[in-house]
């Protein structure tokens, strides 16, 4: 990706004699109006800081979440790397939730590769939506923190305090800087032996210009980036001192314990609340336009009580609506709809039409809730004009914004409390607003801090959902049974643009959306649409090389020639995993490879079938190109992360609706792959060199299919509905692998 | 009135005899190291020791702990050490789970760890059947390798 543009660094002196040096990104070329009316202000550009104090102790700001994936340890990796930091006396710390930090330069790293930030932009009316209001976000999602705050943030910063420090010892040494050099937190004079620490520096450093345009360095110079370094996180979540937004705690605390309308979209109409009134430490029972709420001095108590409320909510029209209602609607729609163009290439109608041989096959999945283990939840105290909170999130400058709108705040007077997050995978990203804004209007009725949790079950009914797609496809051959067609239809809505794009060479593409609206709320979900439509185009491609006779790695081979990339992490994933040798009796391999965020990831899985006829996932081999691995450790861990949570899915999950609500309410209906189902996993990352990709989603979406890809070869059974669980594989045919 | 220990320091609260350990230790002593994560005895995030034995928090009532020792994550190590002294290093299994680098988000840890620590005090030796069978915890950021590597790292150490 190019990103031509203009670097500010900004510098200050801070109390005590050191320096705090900041990055700040100019202007993208997309967007310029709204980017040249901000601009002016440029420290709310500023994305990273670095702070160096008398002492020799070096502090690295990282103004994203920490919800596993890291980051505080790889973009602190990235900064000190580049100021040739001693790691030892590396400082990370959550950078507040202040205008200071918005990641500007997020959004524009998206806006290089999509235009817009698809993942934020997709569900909400793009028009009423500014590039402006996404500069003032914190976000923490996209796969994008070390692509965009660590590449073009947080290595400047540490490249240009760097330069500055040695600008500084060359006037204090009066010798050019061309005799110096830098090691471990200290500038060194080689000939003299001489040695200043950075904190002996830093106070005139922090009187310097910053230079324009500070020089990166090169891979091969790197000493701390590359290195699989302990994360900074972990300590504190094996001893229980961690705090999640959960754990926010105070003496006169009140607890509050809601439910919301069931059907999505009705409004509370009445409550009978004596019952629950007259219950140990209830204080008041709150009605809120869709909701009903007890708060009490302990949770538990005011989940109780909450049971005892009677309420209603208003009818509507989603009433009576199911998941086969809503199937249905999408079948209806795939078949009379023409839809919209996604991607056309060649004459796929008249291929089809003079085609020798077609095929044809109608996929789906359905809804999926997020289900992160920290239930939502959010604690607000308002204080007159002022409030505080606390709450486990993606985008904490987002979150301080919607309290202070909702309650009607000063933004500035709204203090965001970060804690450590558990688990988001898109639900606490903005706009999906639902417990913030009904913690924030209960807590508007007391003067002490209310936490409202979401249960369990609220939390799975309460979500936005990954959204439940269709998907008919139809494929042509020639006479040599080469593929000359590919026919996509599929349900949108469209949230990360190119996810059922196809890299195969196939002469005649037309890939067109349908309108997939129902009153289910949805949401990025890990991976967003790649986790759909990977498993659609691999297990259709698998169909194709089946039909064509060919071995359905070979096929993919053949048509990636213009994919390097694409073709290397399958070779790698494919050698490593033993493809085209003998397996013990009754296994098979299944392959798929995905491009998205900016990584490729070839899967392939070892899969047999168990006494139940379900199948047993016993080894996933997986290729990662991700560029390079800042931390190849934090690759792995997020390989295995991403593969798991998307075999869960496979495997299955599923959210049903049934008279308009969502059927699930807890864990033993929405199964996770747990100890006893989760696979050996094998992760190879492949250094291609090239920019770095994300690596928090790209795992997730080649797994279903390369499961159901070795489903078929086991059983003779297309999987084209998930979660496979639904599926009865007792009748079993074997299919020859070809 | 309830009255236990939890973490060698005893506790009388004026709560239901139904209230169930998990919140008692959450709302009303105001320690968080405890998780809650499905309320029903599902997903093992609310895991304590009672009496060093694994149970999950959010559907033990406290009237079942009447006069018994709790253990929650944030006691482990001192308890391991046979001691209530502030002392406080890390147990084996907490050590392991830093060389391992297994927490993610890490929600699901604490409860991950007392599970993990009470099946090994009484199997020091686990299969790895016995380990499916014993460890159902849920993780959903997906640290079960890890956890597995962990685990036999333990058992041969
Ligand atoms: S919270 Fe107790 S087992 Fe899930
Ligand atoms: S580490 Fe996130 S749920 Fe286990």
């Amino acid at each position: 990706m190019q990103m031509n543009r203009r670097r500010f660094i900004l510098t200050g002196a801070v109390v005590g004699g050191g320096v705090l040096i900041g990055y700040s990104a100019t202007r993208p070329t997309r967007h310029r109006r709204a980017n040249e009316e901000l601009v002016e202000g440029s420290e709310r550009f500023i994305t990273s800081f670095i702070k160096i104090d008398p002492n020799n102790e070096i502090t690295v700001y990282v103004p994203h979440s920490e919800m596993g994936q890291g980051i505080h340890t790889s973009l602190s990796m990235m900064a000190a790397d580049e100021l040739d930091a001693a790691w030892e006396n590396v400082i990370v710390e959550q950078a507040p939730a202040i205008d200071l930090f918005a990641n500007g330069d997020l959004v524009k790293g998206f806006a290089g590769e999509f235009g817009v930030p698809n993942f934020l932009m997709g569900l909400v009316n793009a028009s009423a939506f500014t590039v402006a209001e996404l500069m003032n976000l914190q976000t923490t999602g996209g796969s994008s923190s070390v692509r965009y705050t660590g590449e073009y943030a947080m290595r400047t910063a540490g490249a240009a305090a760097r330069e500055m420090l040695i600008n500084a010892a060359a006037a204090r040494l009066d010798v050019p800087t061309s005799e110096l050099s830098t090691e471990l937190s200290h500038v060194q004079h080689n000939s003299s032996g001489r040695t200043l620490s950075y904190g002996e520096l830093a106070a005139d450093a922090a009187l310097l210009e910053p230079p324009e345009d500070p020089v990166l360095k090169d891979r091969s110079q790197f000493t701390i980036m590359g290195k699989a370094i302990s994360r900074n996180d972990i300590p504190a979540k094996v001893d229980g001192t961690a705090i999640y937004g959960l754990d926010a705690h105070s003496e006169d605390m009140l607890y509050a314990a809601i439910r919301l309308a069931p059907v999505f979209g009705t409004k509370l109409v009445s409550v009978d609340a004596t019952q629950a009134l007259t219950q140990r430490g209830v204080v008041r029972v709150i009605e809120l336009e869709d909701s009903v709420a007890v708060v009490a001095d302990n949770y538990w108590r005011a989940k109780q009580a909450l049971a005892l409320v009677n309420a209603t909510f208003t009818e509507t029209e989603n009433d009576n609506v199911s998941s086969a209602d809503i199937a249905a609607r999408f079948d209806k729609e795939l078949a009379e709809s023409n839809g919209s163009e996604d991607k056309e290439v060649g004459d796929t109608d008249r291929a089809l039409e003079e085609a020798v041989d077609v095929i044809e096959a109608n996929y789906r999945v359905p809804y999926l809730a997020h289900a992160a283990m920290e239930p939502m939840n959010c604690t607000v105290h308002i204080q007159g004009d002022r409030a505080e909170m606390w709450t486990s999130t993606q985008d904490a400058l987002g979150m301080r914004g919607r309290v202070a709108s909702v309650a009607g705040l000063a933004e500035e007077n709204v203090i965001f409390h970060q804690t450590y997050c558990g688990g988001g995978y898109g639900r606490r990203l903005p706009f999906n607003w639902n417990m913030i804004d009904h913690a924030t209007l209960i807590a508007m009725e007391f003067d002490v801090p209310v936490k409202t949790i979401f249960s369990r079950e609220d939390d799975m009914q309460q979500d936005y959902y990954r959204p439940a797609v269709h998907n008919n496809f139809k494929a042509a051959f020639d006479d040599n049974s080469n593929v000359i067609a590919w026919h996509s239809r599929f349900t949108g809505p469209i949230q990360v643009p190119g996810a059922s794009h196809i890299p195969y060479a196939i002469e005649n593409q037309s890939i067109r959306v349908v309108d997939g609206d129902t009153h289910v709320p949805i949401a990025a979900w890990r991976s967003v649409d790649h986790s759909q439509q990977t498993f659609f185009t691999e297990s259709f491609m698998d169909e194709i090389a089946h039909r064509a006779g060919v071995n359905p790695y070979q096929l993919r081979m053949d048509l990636l020639q213009e994919h390097p990339r694409h073709r290397k992490v399958l070779e790698v994933a494919a050698a490593a995993a033993g493809y085209g040798q003998n397996l013990p009796e009754g296994h098979a391999l299944g392959i798929a490879v995905q491009e998205s965020f900016g990584s490729f990831v070839a899967e392939v899985a070892e899969v047999s079938m168990g006494e139940d006829n379900q199948p047993v996932v016993h080894k996933v081999t997986c290729a990662i190109d991700c560029g390079w691995a800042v931390n190849p450790d934090t690759v792995e861990a997020q390989i295995e992360s991403g593969i798991i949570f998307g075999l869960t899915a496979a495997m299955y999950g599923e959210i049903t609706i049934e008279n308009g609500a969502v059927t699930q309410g807890n864990f033993p209906d929405y199964e996770m792959v747990r100890m006893a189902t989760s696979p050996e996993i094998e992760v190879h990352i492949v250094e291609s060199g090239e920019a770095l990709g994300g690596l928090g989603e790209p795992a997730t979406p080649p797994i279903a299919a390369a499961v159901t890809n070795a489903i078929y070869i086991l059983t003779g059974q297309r999987v084209r509905e998930l979660p496979i669980k639904n599926h009865d594989f007792a009748l079993s045919n074997p299919v020859a692998q070809v | 009135m309830a009255t236990f220990k939890v973490n060698g320091v005893e506790h009388t609260l004026d709560i239901e005899p139904d209230m169930p350990l998990l919140w008692a230790i959450r709302d009303e002593l105001g320690m968080t190291g405890t998780k809650f994560g499905c309320g029903i005895a599902n997903c093992g995030a609310c895991t304590v020791h009672v009496n060093g034995n694994a149970i999950r928090s959010c559907v033990t009532p406290v009237s079942a702990v009447e006069g018994q020792d709790i253990t929650t994550i944030e006691g482990l190590a001192v308890a391991a050490a046979g001691t209530t002294s502030s002392a406080l290093d890390l147990t084996a299994v907490q050590q392991a789970w830093i060389d391992h680098q297994i927490p993610q988000c890490g929600y699901c840890q604490s409860g991950m760890i007392m599970a993990v620590s009470s099946f090994l005090a009484s199997n020091p030796n686990p299969t790895d059947a016995e380990i499916d069978a014993s460890i159902t915890n849920v993780c959903r950021c997906g640290s079960y390798p890890r956890v597995r590597k962990a685990i036999r790292a333990l058992a041969s150490a």
